[in-house]
């Protein structure tokens, strides 16, 4: 089947007619070229920005007050609302239905946190166990605040991967210890540490996680002295509840409580991530809109390409078939050696576009690493990409197909016709 | 060898046609050294093109070596001429992109002989025609005597019966013309014939028999 002599002769023909060759190679390599980098670039954004939402619960809403705007119920407007244990309970009560899981949190003041004669200022917050099932945070080591931490108002902490490396990693004068059964001092008083966290989100957002420390929220009460006040409550909705509505119902139900105004847009504030989500949703179609609009356009562009290079090659090969049809050449094999040769030069560059736009689609992934916001792990789908690569090609044969038949039949005498 | 009865040929356009072979009867021996005269336009490349089987008469009849040669399809054609015939041309057609042991192996391509044997014979019939040393030139470091020397080799190399050649020496001075003729008349001691069109008296002269073309008809010496 593999007619060595054929190619051979074709071979013979491409390596002595190198601009034609180059000219038809080139809108392949484009064409392929565009779509897989594009592709490439499109999935590093749509992943990178995906990534920013780490592992937040995609059906969760924050809910958190602020002072009042308008006059209600014979209150003045300016007023401070407070969140508070109850409102929690009430919520957990009337949202049974829907409410997944509840994460009240209350923040200790920024303040000195030590260990021996390290001491450095870090985020504290008081948090309950469920934290670990909304937030954008993994278990690193040990454990997490439970329940009973809670119930006994436990003198405990989780401390984020930064706090650790700080206080109990490896330096030039100590070596590393396990900060798991140690004590740090947070204003004043001794917490054991039974667990370390690492942030799943990216950037400044992990940076702020890790250097976090974890107490049980009733512990964080107490030592602040605001015995069942709540700074502001993370929960999630069952999915298969919008979280709008759910939004909504814990709006009200809070406002009612604390006499807000129903119209007053601020006193309880809320927010979820799916609209943000939706937001970024419409965000990549317009992206992939357009990585598409370009890719096709760039393919399309390439096969018009190598289309009329074929109709300019045959046309600037007329003497060449004229005289190789006196020598005894066949329209057969005039039309075959044309097709081999354009599918040869378009599969060959198509094989190169793909490798090298591969390449650079990894060179991406490697210059963005894991560092850069916006842009994660460009992807590049092989089955578009070689379908494309299959596209080109027979697109390249077919638009060379018409042409190359017409100059097999032309007579050989109108063919070698002196201009 | 070949046999012409009342050969007709036409060029129609849409609302005119130009008769150019108005009945030509010819017979060529095996072996013979034939020149085709005429002034110009008188419809000597049409008739050699026909006898080339590069272009189709309307009527009559056109036998080369006892076969009728009528209504053939191009890859009938394509056959025979790569069988019988050789052809050499005014302006050398040769492939430029090709040396001359490339150029003159080509019809063998065609042949599929393979690609060892088809060297070793490019070479052969390049020594025959002189230019064993300019094998791996290109066409166009070659002067038009060498070209035309070339496309001879190239002609002779698949061992035709006959060779067709359109004012080979057209295109080249007295001094190359006389030794290009001088390679024809080496080729025809071997057997081969050829048909030579030329307007030129002295290279008619150099062939054994010569066919004048007035009008599209054959005129008697
Ligand atoms: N393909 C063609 N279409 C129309 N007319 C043609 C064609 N080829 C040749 N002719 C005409 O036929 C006549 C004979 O042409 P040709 O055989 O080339 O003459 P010669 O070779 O004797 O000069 C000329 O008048 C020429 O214009
Ligand atoms: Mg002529």
């Amino acid at each position: 089947m593999f007619d060595y002599d054929k190619w051979q002769e074709i071979f013979n023909t491409i390596s002595k007619n190198k601009l034609r060759t180059f000219l038809t190679a080139l809108g392949v390599f484009w064409g392929i070229f565009m779509l897989v980098v594009l592709m490439g670039a499109g999935s590093g954004f749509q992943n990178g920005v995906l990534a920013m939402f780490g592992g937040h619960a995609k059906n969760a809403m924050y809910v958190w007050t602020n002072r009042t705007t308008m006059p209600y119920d014979g209150l003045q407007a300016g007023r401070f609302t407070q969140i508070t244990n109850d409102d929690i309970k009430a919520i957990e009560n009337d949202l049974e239905d829907v409410l997944e899981y509840m994460s009240p949190r209350l923040y200790v003041p920024s303040t000195e946190v030590t260990y021996k004669n390290k001491g450095e200022a870090y985020e504290v917050r008081g948090d309950t166990p469920y934290l670990l099932k909304i937030d954008a945070i993994d278990l690193d080591q040990g454990r997490f605040i439970n329940q009973k931490d809670m119930d006994d108002r436990r003198k405990v902490v989780v401390i984020g991967m930064e706090v650790a490396k700080n206080f109990f990693g490896k330096n030039k004068k100590e070596e590393a210890v396990d900060p798991i059964g140690q004590f740090i001092k947070i204003q004043g008083v001794d917490y054991l540490v039974v667990g370390v966290v690492a942030s799943d989100r990216r950037g400044e957002d992990a940076t702020e996680d890790n250097k976090s420390i974890f107490m049980p929220l009733t512990t964080a009460q107490q030592v602040t002295n605001r015995h069942g006040k709540i700074g502001w409550f993370v929960c999630t909705i069952n999915t298969n509840y919008p979280v709008g509505l759910a939004e909504n119902r814990i709006k009200t139900l809070l406002k009612k409580r604390h006499r807000v105004h129903p119209e007053d847009p601020r006193g309880v504030g809320t927010d979820n991530v799916e609209e943000e989500l939706r937001e970024i949703m419409g965000l990549f179609n317009g992206i992939s809109f357009l990585v598409w609009f370009v890719g096709i356009g760039s393919l399309l562009f390439g096969i018009i390409g190598v289309g009329n290079i074929m109709l300019i090659v045959v046309k600037d090969r007329t003497k060449e078939i004229g005289i190789r049809k006196a020598m005894g050449a066949t329209p057969r094999s005039i039309v075959s050696m044309i097709l081999l040769e354009s599918v040869f030069i378009t599969t060959l560059a198509g094989y190169i576009g793909l490798v090298v736009s591969i390449g650079v689609v990894y060179l991406m992934k490697i210059a963005a690493g894991t560092d850069v916001q916006f842009f994660l792990n460009p992807q590049i789908d092989l089955k578009i990409s070689l379908g494309a690569l299959a596209m080109l090609i027979i697109a390249g044969a077919l638009t060379g197909l018409v042409p190359a038949m017409q100059a097999a039949n032309v007579n050989p005498v109108t063919a070698l016709k002196d201009e | 060898m070949i046999h012409l009865k009342g050969i007709r040929k036409s060029y129609k356009t849409e609302f005119t046609s130009l008769e150019v072979l108005k009945g030509i009867d010819l017979s060529i021996e095996e072996g013979d050294f034939v020149s085709i005269m005429g002034s110009s336009g008188s419809g000597k490349s049409t008739l050699l093109n026909i006898l080339g089987l590069l272009d189709e008469y309307d009527t009559g009849e056109y036998t080369l070596d006892g076969v009728l040669m009528k209504d053939l399809s191009q890859t009938q054609a394509a056959l025979y001429r790569n069988q019988f015939l050789g052809f050499v041309f005014q302006s050398f057609n040769l492939l430029p992109f090709k040396s001359a042991k490339e150029n003159v192996a080509l019809p063998l391509y065609y042949k599929k002989i393979p690609r060892k044997i088809r060297q070793e014979k490019a070479l052969e019939y390049l020594e025959k025609v002189g230019l064993k040393d300019w094998a791996d030139h290109l066409p166009n470091q070659m002067s038009g005597g060498q070209q035309q020397r070339v496309a001879i080799a190239r002609a002779l190399i698949s061992e035709p019966k006959v060779i067709l050649a359109d004012e080979p020496t057209g295109a080249l001075d007295t001094q190359t013309s006389h030794d290009v003729m001088e390679i024809f008349k080496e080729v025809n001691k071997q057997g081969i014939t050829i048909i030579i069109v030329t307007h030129e008296e002295d290279i008619a002269e150099m062939t054994n028999k010569v066919i004048r073309l007035k009008d599209g008809n054959m005129v008697t010496e």
